[in-house]
């Protein structure tokens, strides 16, 4: 190794505050995800028909419980900001590490830029002006969220707890609105979805399907970036984390069954608010207020957190040096990475006016597929290097390698769901990690400290 | 083993650095909108002087549709008869696949290499 002298870099004197508690990781992780359930889940539909998007439904529900299962243990014994970037900077290295900081940028960054889209695009469709464009909407959203971000992560988060549970609401509300137990009388499943349209591409269509399906659950794993700002991390993120996954499981089921029973799959497939659309339909001008207002604060919740997890990611790449470290100054005042919330609000703003819905979420579902690749190889690496015994885990997931095997196998078939439909994209978008990471490993990681990159209390891993 | 200490990198190459990740950042985004790699393939499969039962919808989705504002076929046929075409391009899968696969490999095995590294300044080598 190449012995340099230099002067080292100025230790942090500001440190981030431990202040969260379960339900802000709920909050953290619903807000993300939930709008996932008001717009974009249902692009599976285009894919593959009504029923393909129920079968992802539940499928891509396997995926991430195995996500969460996997994501808690090692989040409870590596709890440190950046989550599942520390993970990687232990248990594998350092360039896996600026990967899964990029990934989980780009993954959080590209939600925020389609939440920011849906809520511009839902006031201009309200209010039927055809001069209207969304970009006045899209400013102020992104701007104003980030504003809230730099302000601090306790009343953040807060605000997300409270817009999470009314966007929450307003599904269960339509959801017992439309009298589920009653087919025939609002919902007309049975001649909406026909075995003659169920599956119109056939069985091609379902695994086409998977890319959108990621979208009913995408972001749920963001819990693990308050880490370092939770204040019992081994208990507060596996409850967090899971309560998380199963009230989205829950929202993701009954969204399906009112919005496949209201709507006619080609326009399940086509509309950008299906949740709204199906309140329209009801003929309830009460119903379609709350669902119109159900997606707004989904997707402020949602770009919320993506635009809190995203510059953590950011921060935790500065303060370890792989990239300049003026991205780790911490505010003096409000103890939040605020260089990096700023640095991140332009991109934000710039892809927001070039970019259309569908576009950024598959960016955003690309990134989200490669952290899950990375994620179902480094629990086997993790259980390998520290045995079960040989350091103390908050959580220890059953089942072990399942999870890990099936995470593998559809994330897998997700690529090639990408594949159909959107291969071009993924090609690029891969091709790009390989550059950054040729300029990381080449370049980069000379100006990184070695040692400081293992900072838990835990043995020498096993074959090393 | 000696504690290795990086180089001290000047501002002017910290500027070069955070350039240089915006730019490779918006050749990844914005190139594939600018080609038209990005967005669905889909097309229009048009049917002349379209009726609903041509656009295979029972009267149980028309009455939908004309609640949703599409008050004859024509105004939804572009929505109905936009699809996908699915066919598999064998080497452009093949091209995919040993992309992601070499992406994969390449950072575990560069990672691996980085690891010991950390491993041994850590553990001193022990």
């Amino acid at each position: 190794m190449n012995q340099t002298v230099s002067t080292p870099a100025p230790a942090a004197k500001v440190s981030l505050l431990r202040v969260l508690g379960p339900a802000h990781v709920w909050a953290l992780g619903v807000g993300i995800v939930l709008v996932g359930e008001f717009t974009g889940w249902n692009f599976s539909a285009d894919k593959g028909g009504a029923l393909a998007a129920l079968i992802v439904c539940w499928v891509i529900g396997l995926l991430y419980t195995s996500v969460a299962m996997i994501d808690s243990e090692v989040t409870s014994t590596v709890a440190a900001a950046g989550g599942q970037y520390a993970q990687a900077k232990h248990i594998v290295g350092p360039l896996m590490a600026f990967n899964v900081a990029l990934y989980l940028v780009f993954a959080y960054t590209m939600l925020e830029v389609s939440d920011a889209i849906l809520v511009g695009d839902l006031f201009v469709s309200r209010a039927g002006e055809a001069e209207l464009t969304r970009h006045g909407f899209v400013v102020f959203t992104i701007v104003l969220l980030g504003w809230l971000n730099y302000r601090g992560v306790l009343m953040t988060l807060n605000v997300n707890f409270v817009i999470t549970a009314l966007a929450y609401l307003s599904i269960l509300i339509l959801f017992f609105s439309v009298q589920p137990w009653s087919q025939g009388t609002v919902l007309k499943l049975g001649q909406l979805v026909t075995p003659d349209n169920a599956l119109p591409y056939g069985w091609i269509g379902v695994i086409a399907a998977f890319q959108f399906g990621i979208w009913y659950y995408l972001g749920i794993e963001g819990t693990t970036q308050a880490a370092e700002e939770v204040r019992s991390p081994a208990r507060s993120l596996p409850f967090g984390t899971m309560a998380g996954m199963i009230t989205l499981l829950i929202a993701a089921a009954m969204t399906w069954y009112v919005c496949a029973s209201l709507l006619p799959w080609e326009y399940l497939g086509f509309t950008f608010f299906p949740l709204a659309d199906a309140a329209k339909v009801t003929g309830s001008p009460a119903l379609e207020f709350l669902l119109f207002w159900g997606t707004v604060l989904s997707a402020v919740a949602s770009a919320n957190g993506c635009i809190n997890d995203a510059a953590r990611a950011w921060f935790s790449l500065g303060r370890d040096r792989y990239l300049p470290t003026w991205f780790s100054a911490v505010h003096p005042k409000y103890r939040t990475p605020y260089r990096s919330i700023l640095f991140l609000l332009p991109i934000a703003l710039a892809f927001a006016f070039i970019a259309d819905l569908n576009q950024a979420i598959t960016f955003s579902i690309l990134s989200g597929v490669l952290q899950y690749t990375f994620m179902s190889i480094n629990i086997m690496m993790f259980r390998k290097k520290w045995p079960l015994g040989s350091i103390r885990r908050g959580y220890t997931h059953p089942f072990h390698p399942l999870p890990a095997i099936v995470l593998f196998l559809l994330c897998a078939i997700t690529f090639f769901a990408i594949f159909l439909g959107f291969g071009s994209q993924l090609t690029a978008m891969v091709v790009f990690y390989l550059v950054v990471s040729l300029w990381f490993h080449f370049y980069r990681y000379k100006y990184v400290r070695r040692g400081d990159q293992f900072s838990m209390p835990w043995p020498k891993p096993q074959g090393y | 083993m000696a504690k290795y200490s990086p180089p001290e990198q000047p501002k002017g190459m910290q500027i070069f650095d955070i350039v240089f990740l915006i730019v490779a950042i918006f050749a990844a985004l914005w190139l594939p909108l600018r080609a038209g790699w990005a967005g669905a393939s889909k097309s229009i499969d048009a049917i002349a002087n379209p009726t609903w039962e041509s656009l295979k919808q029972s009267p149980a989705m028309v009455e939908q549709w004309v609640k949703l504002g599409y008050a004859d076929a024509a105004s939804a046929h572009n929505i109905i008869q936009n699809k996908f075409h699915y066919s598999i391009d064998w080497l452009e899968l093949i091209v995919m696949a040993a992309v992601v696969i070499g992406y994969f490999v390449f950072v575990f095995r560069a990672s691996d290499k980085e690891y010991r590294d950390v491993i041994d300044e850590k553990f001193n080598g022990k």
